[in-house]
């Protein structure tokens, strides 16, 4: 295992058996997670990246391969999945109840993340008064409560509307890299996985196995961010690289 | 927002809203007033026979009666302690035994088939058996009330437990909730809309294991005033006995109307 990474699969293999057949899912995954890296899953639908995100947070037992995790993880879910009937704040201490964790310490962190996220005001708020783009924040802030080292992102921003998105996915790209959070995230898209993440591995269809792995390094005026990396120079390169990738597995 | 500070269309609609409530109230008491005065009508033009339907002012003449000696009381307070025995005891019983179920799937799953006959079978039919059972005085009809509304209290909270999204399930879990916490946080306050509801149709299940009851064995409450009118063929009896009989189990909805309201406004102040 090398030195600094947080998540290490080596050889992981799931199959998912049914009374009438086995799918064989995940096909000897390998992938490490370092510190304070966004890493990207890209990949065909159903080929099982919310599979691994499970095996990752130990939701799920992999068939066969070694799993390490070092460090509390944050899952946030392809849905928001705020409770209707308990309000902005309360959803956002969920986490730290279930763990018998509110310290002052803890509220005052939750304090900080509502504050510099702009939903204080709407702390006392019910959940069906936000908007999408809002209540993914909530989501996002109720898993960055209870203090994870990793963060498991399922397509984040996919029940968002394009424009929103490219806001969200911006807003929540800051979040990670100021709280400094190693970051496992699926996507369906392709700009904004090269927009978010340092690295991408881009998965095959089923059984699936990692097809490539790719470093991002983009050359921006300014910090990086998912909007200013679509004006990298190289940005177009990394795309037409993946989209080709991308079209051997999708449909076929 | 006090209703001066609000702009003059909104006060319109706001006016308009109160005629409409009214006028609707006015049409409900002018149908009861209309409906009781063609009855009474009908009786002493004798085109109605009272033998078999008898007339309002009977009733109420029957009622002042029964009001007057204070044997009403008595009679509504055994069937309403009845009612309220059998419908708190069935409905804590029925949502334990639902939250017994969805924390052992594998005895759901046993238990399944008896359910689902427990539920096919007209429960009335089962009422001689548990009387004979448990004792022909108050304990063997508060038994058929916990009876009928029990069955229906946890089929309905079990398929309402077991349909709250696997996903959020999940979401806790991936906090590392126990089960005592998925419980607690999420398949309960999750149902409270829908065990308000229960509670709503368990009152009327137990009303309706108190007067078969009452029916069967017993010799007082609104039941056994109803089936000793229909015996000795007194419909002022039977008539006042279904009267007084509906406005207990308005009240008893009302109450719970007025419950629901309370923690409604307690989850969403
Ligand atoms: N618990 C399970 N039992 C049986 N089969 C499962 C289970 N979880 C997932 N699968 C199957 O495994 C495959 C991969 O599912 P998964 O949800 O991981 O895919 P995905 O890559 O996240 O897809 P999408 O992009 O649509 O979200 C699917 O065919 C799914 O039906
Ligand atoms: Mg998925």
């Amino acid at each position: 295992m090398k030195e600094n990474s947080l998540v290490h699969l080596d050889n992981v293999n799931m199959i998912f058996y049914r009374p009438d057949d086995a799918l064989h899912v995940l096909y000897n995954i390998s992938m490490n997670l370092h510190e304070g890296e966004i890493l990207g899953l890209l990949g065909p639908s159903g080929s099982g990246k919310s599979t691994i995100l499970n095996i990752v947070a130990g939701l799920l037992a992999p068939s066969s391969g070694q799993v390490e995790c070092h460090g509390q993880i944050g899952y946030m879910f392809q849905r928001d999945h705020l409770l209707d009937w308990r309000n902005i704040y309360d959803n956002i201490m969920l986490g730290l109840e279930i763990q018998k964790n509110i310290t002052p310490q803890s509220e005052a962190k939750v304090e900080r993340l509502l504050k510099s996220y702009d939903l204080w005001d709407f702390r006392r708020h019910f959940p069906k008064e936000l908007s999408g783009g809002m209540r993914q924040r909530v989501a996002l802030i109720r898993t960055l409560a209870i203090d994870p080292d990793i963060l498991l992102l399922d397509e984040p921003f996919s029940s968002l509307d394009y424009q929103t998105r490219l806001l969200v996915s911006n807003d929540i790209y800051k979040i990670i890299k100021q709280e400094n959070k190693s970051t496992i995230m699926v996507t369906h898209d392709i700009s904004e996985a090269i927009g978010m993440c340092d690295t991408i591995y881009v998965l095959s269809k089923r059984p699936t196995n990692v097809k490539a792995i790719h470093s991002i390094n983009l050359t921006t005026a300014d910090e990086k961010t998912p909007l200013t990396a679509r004006k990298a120079p190289e940005y177009q390169h990394y795309f037409d690289l993946i989209w080709k990738e991308m079209m051997q597995y999708e449909g076929k | 927002m006090k209703e001066s500070e609000l702009s003059q269309e909104h006060r319109r609609y706001l006016a308009q809203l109160r005629r409409n409530k009214r006028k609707i109230l006015f049409w409900q008491i002018a149908s009861i007033i209309v409906f009781l005065l063609l009855w009474e009508i009908g009786a002493k033009t004798k085109i109605i026979d009272t033998f078999l339907f008898s007339c309002p002012s009977a009733i109420w003449q029957l009622f002042l009666v029964y009001l007057e000696n204070g044997e009403i009381f008595m009679h509504i307070g055994i069937s309403v302690w009845e009612t309220i025995l059998g419908f708190v005891i069935g409905t804590i019983l029925g949502i334990l035994a639902a939250v017994i179920l969805w924390w052992n799937e594998t005895l759901a799953k046993i238990c399944d088939p008896l359910l689902v006959i427990l539920n096919a079978l007209p429960k009335t039919a089962l009422a001689p058996i548990l009387i004979v059972w448990v004792g022909a005085g108050i304990e063997g009809i508060v038994a058929v009330a916990i009876f009928i509304s029990v069955v229906v209290t946890i089929m309905s909270a079990y398929n309402y437990f077991i349909t709250v999204d696997e996903d959020k399930i999940t979401m806790l879990k991936s906090f590392g909730a126990n089960k005592w916490q998925i419980l607690t946080k999420l398949i309960l306050p999750a149902n409270v809309g829908n065990l308000i509801n229960i509670l709503k149709i368990n009152v009327g299940m137990s009303w309706v294991g108190v007067i078969v009851g009452e029916f069967l064995v017993s010799r007082y409450g609104i039941g056994y005033l109803i089936v000793y009118g229909g015996q000795v063929f007194r419909l002022d009896l039977v008539m006042m006995g279904v009267f007084v009989l509906a406005v207990c189990a308005w009240l008893m909805y009302a109450a719970i109307n007025f419950l629901e309201k309370q923690i409604t406004r307690q989850l969403f102040h």
